[in-house]
C-alpha cells in the first residue's frame, strides 16, 4: 500500500471540515453578538433581562394564575405561556381523537361515512388557517347574541319550553294541570346556570370547601383500584382465559367511592352561579370565544391532517393481517382495536408528532384575534413597550423549542415503548 | 410560524444590520423617494384608496418633505405599519420616518427622535347609543376592544384602576380586527385616540348607532419621529413641520402663494427664501417652504382638507389652533 498524503486522508479531511464549519459558526455567532451590541449601544437600548421585573401596566383578558395591570412582565411571560400551553395542548388532544375517528371513517366500508370523511379532509385542509381561525371568529362566535339576549343552556329552559308546549296544546283540551306540572318542575330545578353570547361561555363555577380533599382523595384511590383491577383481570385472563366484565365494576368504583366519601363529610362543593349585572355577566366562569375560536379551528384543521396520517398508517398494515384475524373469527371493530391499530401505530407516530409541533406553532395566529398567547402578550405587546427585541425573541424561541423537543421526546418515548410491547407480544 | 419567522427576522436585522445610517437625507436623494411609514388604514390620517393612493394628515406630512426634497410631493413610498410592528421597521433603516399617529413619550423619545406634534389629542371611548352610557365613568365592567402595541392599552388600564372600575380588554393585532370585533358586539367600548375614533367610526356600517363619550383620558401628543444619530435628517423633518405651521400663521396657503412672493414682510421673505438661505442652511434649497406649500399647503390647509369640518371626519380645531388663534399649536420662527 502506497503511503497516501495526509490531505488525502478521509478522516483527516472530515476532521478537518467539521473544524472549518464550526470556526464559520463561531465566527458567525461572535460576529452577531458583536454587531447586535454595537448597533443597540447606537440606538440607545440597554441590553438585559431588567425589564421582566417592571410593571407592565396593560390588562389580559385570560389569564390562568393571577394577573393585574401592576404585576410586571415576567408574569406577562408566564400568562402568556400558559395560555400557548393552555390552547395548544387542549387542541392536541381534540385534534387527535377528532382525527383518528374522521381517519378510520374514511376507510370504512360504509360509502357514505367514507365519503363525508374525504370531503371534510379535502375541505378543511385546503382552506387557510388563518381563514377558518376568522371564521370561528367573527361569522359563528361573534354572530352569537349578547350578554342580554344570551342562549341560556340547561334544564330550565328544556323544561319551560315543554311547559310552553303543553300551554299551547291546552286550546286542544288538554288540562291544565299538566303544563303546571312542568313550569313547578322547571322552578324546583332552578334558573339555567350556563350562557353562551358573543362575550363566551359562562358557566357556574364550583368552589371546593373543606372535605373537597378527601373526596378528591377518593377519587385518586378509585382511579388507582381501577388501575388494579384491569391488571389483575388481564393476568387472570392470560392464565385461565376466563374474561372479566371490567366495565360496570370500574364504574361503580369511581361512582361510589367518591359518593360514599361525600356521604361522609356532607357535599363539599358549592357554585358561584354567573348573574347578569351591568354589561356583563359577574360570577361563574367564562370560557372566552378568542380562546374557543382558536381551539375549534386549530383542533379541525390539523385533525384533517391526522386524518391521513391514521388512514396512511392503517393501509400500510398489510392485509393479510385483518384476513387472519377475520379468519379467526374477530369482529371488525376487535380486529380494527386489536390487530391493526397497534400496528398501525408505528408508521402514525412520527407524522403525528409533526402534526402536533405544527399545531403548536399555529397556535401562534391566536393575536389576530386577540387570544393573548405568549407571541401576542410577549413578542408582540411586551416587545413594542419595551424594546428588548434580542431578549424577548431568544426567550420565545427558546420556549417554542422547549415546547417542540418535549412533545418529540415524550412522543418517541411512546412510541419506543409501543415497539416494545410488539417485541415483547411477538 | 409566519410570526416566528418575522421576529427571528427583527433579531436578525439588529444582529446584521450595519451602523444606523447617519446621512439620510443622501439616502433619500440617491434613492429618488422618501420611504414614510404609515398606518394600515386610518381614513383622514393615512389611508390608501381603491388605487393605493394614499391620502392624510400623516401622508401629506410626509409628501411635505418630498415636495421640500424632490420638488415633487409624488416621490413618496408608503409603508403601511401596524401599531405593534411600528417601530423596529425605522429602528432597522427600512422606513426614514414613522408619520403614523404615534404619541410622543418619554420611553419612544429614549429610542427615536419626535420631530414635533403634528396633532394634539387623547384618548376616548366610542359606545353603542343603545347601551344609554354618557359617561366613561359608566363603563365598569364592560368589555372593551383596543389594538395592541399602543399607548392606548397601557392608559385603559390606568384610567380603570384609578377609578375603581373593573373591565375586560381584548387587544387585537389590526386596527381592522379591533373594530369589526367591536361591531359584532364582542365589545361595549372601543378605546383610541379622539382622532382615530372618528377615523375608525366610519368604517361602520351605521356611524350613526355609535358615539363617542366626552371624557378624555390621556395626553396623546401625536407626531413624526426619526432614528436618534442623524441630526441634520432630524433638522429636516421637524422644520418640515414648523414651515407648515409657520406659512399657516403668515397667511401663506397655496392659494395665497403667488401673492406672498412679492410680499414687503420680512418674515414672510424669509421664510419663502426671497431673503437669506435658511433652506441652503438645513440642507434642502432655499426655496423649500415655497415648494412644501405649492405641492401640499400650509398646516391648517392639510388639517381642513384631511380630517377638519368640512372633511369626512369632521373634526373642529380645537386646540389645536395656532397660537395666535387660541390653540396650542407652535413654531420657532425661520431666521
Ligand atoms: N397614539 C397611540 C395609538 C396609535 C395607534 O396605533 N392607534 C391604532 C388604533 S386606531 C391605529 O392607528 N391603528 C391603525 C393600524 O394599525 O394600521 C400610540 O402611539 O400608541
Amino acid at each position: 500500500m502506497t503511503k497516501t498524503a495526509f490531505y488525502n486522508n478521509p478522516r483527516f479531511r472530515s476532521a478537518f471540515y467539521q473544524l472549518a464549519v464550526l470556526a464559520v459558526v463561531i465566527w458567525f455567532g461572535v460576529e452577531f453578538a458583536i454587531n447586535a451590541r454595537a448597533n443597540l449601544e447606537a440606538q440607545n437600548v440597554r441590553f438585559g433581562f431588567r425589564f421582566l421585573q417592571d410593571p407592565a401596566s396593560f390588562g389580559i383578558v385570560q389569564s390562568l394564575i393571577p394577573y393585574g395591570e401592576q404585576d410586571t412582565y415576567g408574569r406577562v411571560f408566564l400568562v402568556g405561556l400558559l395560555n400557548t400551553l393552555l390552547v395548544s395542548a387542549l387542541g392536541i388532544v381534540f385534534a387527535t381523537i377528532l382525527g383518528f375517528i374522521i381517519g378510520l371513517a374514511r376507510l370504512s366500508p360504509n360509502w357514505l361515512l367514507a365519503r363525508l370523511a374525504g370531503g371534510y379532509v379535502e375541505l378543511v385542509r385546503n382552506l387557510p388557517l388563518l381563514f377558518q381561525i376568522m371564521f370561528w371568529y367573527l361569522a359563528v362566535l361573534l354572530a352569537l347574541p349578547g350578554p342580554r339576549q344570551s342562549l341560556a343552556l340547561g334544564l330550565q329552559p328544556l323544561l319551560l319550553s315543554a311547559a310552553d308546549g303543553f300551554a299551547y296544546l291546552q286550546r286542544f283540551g288538554a288540562p291544565d294541570a299538566i303544563a303546571q306540572w312542568w313550569r313547578s318542575l322547571a322552578e324546583w330545578i332552578g334558573p339555567p346556570a350556563i350562557y353562551l353570547n358573543n362575550r363566551g361561555l359562562i358557566m357556574p363555577r364550583a368552589v371546593f370547601g373543606e372535605g373537597s380533599r378527601i373526596v378528591a382523595a377518593a377519587f385518586v384511590i378509585a382511579i388507582l383500584a381501577i388501575i388494579g383491577l384491569r391488571a389483575w383481570a388481564r393476568r387472570r385472563q392470560q392464565a385461565t382465559g376466563a374474561q372479566f366484565p371490567l366495565l360496570w365494576p370500574s364504574l361503580a368504583i369511581l361512582v361510589g367511592l367518591p359518593a360514599l366519601a361525600t356521604l361522609a363529610v356532607g357535599w363539599p362543593v358549592s357554585f358561584d352561579l354567573p348573574q347578569l349585572r351591568g354589561f356583563n355577566f359577574v360570577g361563574g366562569s367564562q370560557v372566552i370565544p378568542e380562546f374557543t375560536a382558536l381551539l375549534v379551528a386549530l383542533t379541525t384543521y390539523t385533525a384533517a391532517f391526522i386524518a391521513e396520517v391514521v388512514r396512511a398508517g392503517v393501509l400500510a398494515v398489510p392485509k393479510g393481517q385483518t384476513e387472519a384475524a377475520m379468519a379467526l373469527g374477530l369482529r371488525r371493530k376487535t380486529t380494527l382495536r386489536l390487530i391493526v391499530v397497534p400496528q398501525a401505530m408505528r408508521v402514525i407516530i412520527p407524522p403525528l408528532t409533526n402534526q402536533y409541533l405544527n399545531l403548536t406553532k399555529n397556535s401562534t395566529l391566536a393575536v389576530a384575534i386577540g387570544y393573548p398567547d405568549l407571541v401576542a402578550v410577549f413578542a408582540g405587546t411586551t416587545l413594542n413597550q419595551t424594546h428588548q427585541a434580542i431578549e424577548i425573541i431568544a426567550i420565545t424561541m427558546a420556549v417554542y423549542l422547549v415546547i417542540s423537543l418535549v412533545t418529540s421526546l415524550a412522543m418517541n418515548a411512546y412510541n419506543a415503548r409501543l415497539r416494545r410491547a410488539d417485541r415483547w407480544r411477538a | 410560524m409566519k410570526r416566528i419567522v418575522g421576529v427571528l427576522g427583527i433579531a436578525l436585522a439588529i444582529g446584521l444590520s450595519g451602523q444606523a445610517d447617519a446621512q439620510t437625507l443622501k439616502t433619500v436623494r440617491d434613492r429618488g423617494a422618501l420611504i414614510c411609514g404609515v398606518s394600515q388604514g386610518l381614513p383622514g390620517f393615512s389611508n390608501p384608496d381603491d388605487k393605493g393612493t394614499w391620502t392624510g394628515l400623516d401622508v401629506d406630512f410626509c409628501r411635505a418633505i418630498a415636495a421640500a426634497i424632490f420638488n415633487d410631493p409624488t416621490k413618496v413610498k408608503f409603508t403601511p405599519l401596524s401599531s405593534k410592528d411600528r417601530f423596529e421597521p425605522l429602528k432597522s433603516s427600512e422606513v426614514d420616518l414613522l408619520s403614523r399617529n404615534t404619541t410622543w413619550t418619554s420611553s419612544r423619545d429614549a429610542l427615536f427622535n419626535f420631530a414635533g406634534v403634528i396633532y394634539f389629542d387623547g384618548q376616548g371611548f366610542m359606545v353603542r347609543k343603545a347601551l344609554k352610557v354618557n359617561s366613561a365613568l359608566e363603563l365598569n365592567g364592560a368589555s372593551i376592544c383596543t389594538q395592541t402595541g399602543t399607548t392606548t392599552e397601557l392608559n385603559l388600564g390606568d384610567y380603570f384602576r384609578s377609578n375603581n372600575m373593573k373591565y375586560e380588554v381584548i387587544a387585537f393585532g389590526s386596527a381592522d380586527e379591533t373594530i369589526k370585533a367591536y361591531e359584532s358586539g364582542r365589545c361595549d367600548a372601543f378605546t383610541t385616540d379622539m382622532s382615530q375614533l372618528y377615523s375608525e367610526r366610519l368604517k361602520l356600517s351605521n356611524a350613526n348607532d355609535h358615539v363617542i363619550l366626552p371624557e378624555v383620558i390621556s395626553k396623546e401628543p401625536l407626531g413624526p419621529l426619526v432614528r436618534q444619530g442623524d441630526d441634520q435628517w432630524f433638522d429636516v423633518v421637524k422644520w418640515t413641520l414648523f414651515a407648515m405651521l409657520n406659512a399657516e400663521e403668515l397667511g401663506v396657503s397655496s392659494k395665497t402663494l403667488d401673492d406672498a412672493l412679492k410680499s414687503k414682510q420680512p418674515e414672510i421673505r424669509r421664510m419663502l427664501g426671497v431673503d437669506g438661505t435658511y433652506g441652503e442652511q438645513l440642507g434642502l434649497t432655499r426655496d423649500w417652504v415655497v415648494r412644501i406649500v405649492r405641492h401640499v399647503g400650509n398646516y391648517g390647509e392639510v388639517f381642513e382638507r384631511n380630517v377638519g369640518a368640512s372633511s369626512k371626519l369632521g373634526i373642529s380645531r380645537g386646540i389645536n389652533r395656532l397660537w395666535t388663534k387660541g390653540g396650542i399649536q407652535y413654531a420657532p420662527p425661520i431666521r
